[in-house]
């Protein structure tokens, strides 16, 4: 399966992921189906046999909340059965809303307290480097996320450490729960601002578009000395037009069996 | 010897042993006598700067890859600052991150009402699994750190940083999950950790010249409480003073109140009554918080008259 077939397809399961208790962040994972089919099928070096292998490349998904984009991403590698999908947020499940490295096999970090995952990466790139080990270390934040002042402590300190091990990302659909970001508390100009924290940051005009998003990580693993940004212009719900359409509101709503299903149809076409 | 050079040297001694073993400060590693091991130990020991809720989930990350981080700063700085990471990033993630709070309560003395955590205890008290330690003196602490060491989760040393005089002889034996018996009696347990116990020792004298047997317990675990240990003096005493540098709302006094609760006793509790700090030395400070060696005498005398 081809990069753009295998996103078609984390998209579908993150869909139905969420469908199966019919409510749940999906705008906020929407975004970031790219992103995460390009991390685990073409760059991370990780092993779904072996999910706490040492020395892998790890991923930490700040904006905790989408965890069941990322639980789409794992369960097509292979590190779980796809039926497991279906119990998110159920009573006992391995899927919570939000990704915990203790209940979900190939979660890296727990994150759900914004702003903390972020520090947690950096830890980890450090962690990796002192252990020699040449693993690349990945993020993503939430554009609402990085109005926290975590963010910010953690971003200079990254720099400060020359921690070039360290990628991350930001999701940069500009909607937030109360708003849209530009006005609830704006973040322009934001690759100024990483560029003055002293990351190398790469923007990348369409967030959504794999070939875009693979050279940005191509060029952030030949970067030496300082950490990388890459700003990706996306769309909240990208891929579903009911999500699209809802904007804002995109963030978390509830979905009917054949909501999802009209939505996987779309999918398919695209 | 300070209770800092203790720490500082304890950590010196892990850290040869296990490159694992790291240190992180936020500009206070001079304050808090970690400073010489970031020359020693450059891939081990790190300053942050002033941003302790990065220190926190920076040490959960690593603590993700195996690494034992220990993060330092003082005692408000290092619970209530960073009170939602040392909750999520480390206890709720299930990370071995050892918390250092060092000038906890009043003994920040002149840096005043800001600097003193006299909610630490109470905050950390409610994060699921937290263990909270405070120690007395120098031996103490000594003999603590490797079981520390040993201990995987979320810790937090609650520490006075300076000198202390010696509470614990040559031949004491520390378990971190045990309370001591410093001292037997008949009429009246006071409970106290940490600077205080050497007055709570000096009261228990004091008494003995009133006629008061009192029994002395020094509970330098604060979570998870040693209940049998507390039960069965107060069983035997049938009343009890709680001695604590902290709000008595939430803190020492309360987990001692919740480890007796099937079996409560009349208890009188001294510490900070509910307000904040200000600048002063210890002294003075003791004063108006109700807190002086007369204030404990006074609480054991009024505890043995509640009782029926």
């Amino acid at each position: 399966m081809d990069l753009k077939e295998m996103s078609k397809q984390v998209r579908m399961d993150t869909m139905r992921c969420i469908g199966s208790i019919g409510t749940g962040h999906i705008g906020g994972c929407l975004s970031i189906v790219e992103v995460l089919t390009l991390l685990y099928f073409k760059y991370m070096r990780v092993d779904p046999a072996s999910p706490r292998m040492e020395g892998r490349d790890r991923l930490v998904v700040s904006k905790g909340h989408a965890g069941p984009a990322v639980y789409a991403a794992l369960a097509n590698k292979g590190y779980f059965d796809k039926s497991v999908l279906y119990t998110l947020n159920q009573g006992g499940t391995h899927l919570p809303s939000h990704c915990d490295m203790n209940k979900t096999p190939g979660i890296d970090m727990t994150a759900g307290s914004l702003g903390q995952g972020f520090s947690c990466a950096v830890g980890i790139a450090l962690a990796s480097k002192l252990s020699r080990d040449g693993a690349t270390v990945y993020a993503i934040l939430g554009d609402g996320e990085s109005q926290e002042g975590q963010i910010w402590e953690a971003a200079m300190w990254a720099h400060q450490q020359k921690l070039d091990n360290l990628i991350a990302f930001t999701d940069y659909n500009k909607m937030q729960i109360d708003g849209t970001i530009a006005e609830i508390n704006d973040l322009e100009p934001l690759d100024q601002k990483w560029r003055a924290f002293g990351w190398h940051v790469i923007v990348v005009a369409d967030g959504n578009d794999l070939d875009q998003i693979d050279a940005a990580i191509a060029e952030a693993k030949g970067v030496q000395g300082v950490p990388t940004m890459i700003i990706l212009n996306t769309v909240k719900g990208k891929g579903v037009s009911i999500a699209e359409a809802k904007g804002v509101a995109s963030h978390s709503f509830t979905v009917t069996a054949e909501e999802v299903e009209a939505a996987c149809e779309e999918i398919r076409r695209a | 010897m300070q209770m800092r050079e203790v720490l500082a040297s304890c950590l010196d001694e892990f850290m040869a042993a296990d490159s694992k073993v790291v240190v992180l400060d936020a500009d206070l590693a001079k304050a808090d006598g970690t400073a010489g091991l970031r020359k020693k130990y450059p891939e081990q020991a790190f300053d942050v700067g002033i941003a302790e809720q990065n220190m926190a989930s920076v040490a959960a990350g690593m603590a993700s890859y195996g690494f034992k981080p220990y993060i330092t700063s003082f005692s408000p700085f290092a619970t209530r600052r960073l009170l939602d990471q040392l909750t999520i990033s480390i206890a709720y993630s299930q990370q071995n991150v050892k918390v250092v709070g060092t000038d906890p309560g009043i003994t920040a003395e002149v840096n005043g009402g800001t600097h003193m955590g006299l909610e630490d205890i109470g905050c950390l008290r409610s994060v699921a699994g937290v263990v909270i330690f405070e120690p007395s003196d120098p031996m103490q602490l000594m003999q603590a750190m490797p079981q520390i060491n040993a201990y995987e989760g979320c810790l937090y040393i609650r520490l006075f940083r300076k000198d202390l005089p010696v509470v614990h002889a040559q031949d004491y034996h520390f378990d971190l999950f045990k309370a001591d018996v410093l001292r037997e009696g008949r009429d009246v347990t006071l409970f106290s950790s940490g600077f205080l116990v050497a007055d709570v020792l000096k009261a228990a004298e004091l008494l003995a010249d009133k006629g008061i047997s009192a029994e002395v317990v020094e509970v330098h675990t604060i979570k998870p409480v040693d209940v049998a240990t507390v039960a069965a003096s107060v069983a035997k005493t049938g009343a009890a003073v709680t001695v604590e540098n902290h709000n008595v709302v939430g803190g020492f006094g309360s987990a001692i109140l919740e480890a007796m609760a099937e079996a409560p006793v009349p208890t009188v509790r001294v510490g900070v009554p509910d307000r904040f700090g200000e600048v002063g030395k210890l002294p003075y400070l003791r004063k108006v918080m109700g807190m002086t060696l007369e204030d404990i005498v006074a609480a054991a005398v009024k505890a043995v008259g509640l009782k029926k």
